[in-house]
């Protein structure tokens, strides 16, 4: 499962089975990716502040992370924060749960915790991400 | 689009005994930081903590109120 598979759904006709589609494509990526990170933009080039400092901090942890950039098409938003119930992007999903969004991961990347709901030994080499 | 003062009544209304401070972080009136503090938060995890702060506004979050970023506490 990776990004292409949300870019390739159909998108002629808004339509019930199209809709599941893309629901069925997120809750699989979910599934399929240990550390997932829905995000508006890419690693490479966030688009908005709270994407990029969530994958600042997982990058200061070396944590290996699919990412889904919502924005090519506003039904991933949609149905992803029906499955999720959580209205805000991004949305980081470790193991299948839903960690939290942009506040959530950086006061757990600040006390450790998301060092270890990741499952890595090694402490973060800095107290705070670089910006 | 509200205002910081309107979204701390809100939180303060919706969620009992909780303490609200609203901050209009852009001065633009739509990206609010939110610290909540309230005894209805005891025993619950971060995730759940903040989603009783974002059913307040529903729909709101997203739209009218682009972003609220949230710290929230349990009293000592």
């Amino acid at each position: 499962m990776s990004e292409n598979d949300f870019a390739n759904t159909a998108t002629d006709t808004p339509a019930a089975g199209e809709t599941n589609q893309i629901r069925e494509a997120i809750e699989q990526a979910i599934e399929q990716n240990q550390t997932i990170l829905f995000m508006k933009g890419t690693p490479e080039a966030p688009a908005c502040g709270f994407s990029a400092r969530t994958v600042a901090a997982l990058k200061e942890l070396q944590a290996p992370f699919a990412a889904v950039d919502i924005l090519p098409d506003p039904r991933i938003r949609q149905e992803l924060s029906a499955i999720s119930n959580w209205p805000t992007i991004p949305q980081l999903f470790v193991a299948g749960e839903l960690v939290g969004g942009c506040d959530i991961v950086m006061e757990m990347y600040e006390s450790g915790e998301l060092a270890q709901t990741l499952g890595l030994d090694r402490a973060p080499a800095h107290a705070t991400p670089t910006q | 689009m509200p205002s910081a003062e309107e979204i701390r009544q809100r939180i303060e209304a919706a969620i009992p005994g909780a303490q609200a401070e609203v901050e209009d972080w852009t001065g633009g009136g739509d990206h609010f930081k939110a610290t909540v503090t309230a005894q209805a938060f005891a025993g619950r995890n971060r995730i759940e903590q903040h989603r009783l702060v974002y059913e307040v506004f529903g729909e709101e979050i997203g739209g009218p109120i682009h972003a609220l970023s949230l710290s929230t506490h349990v009293p000592e």
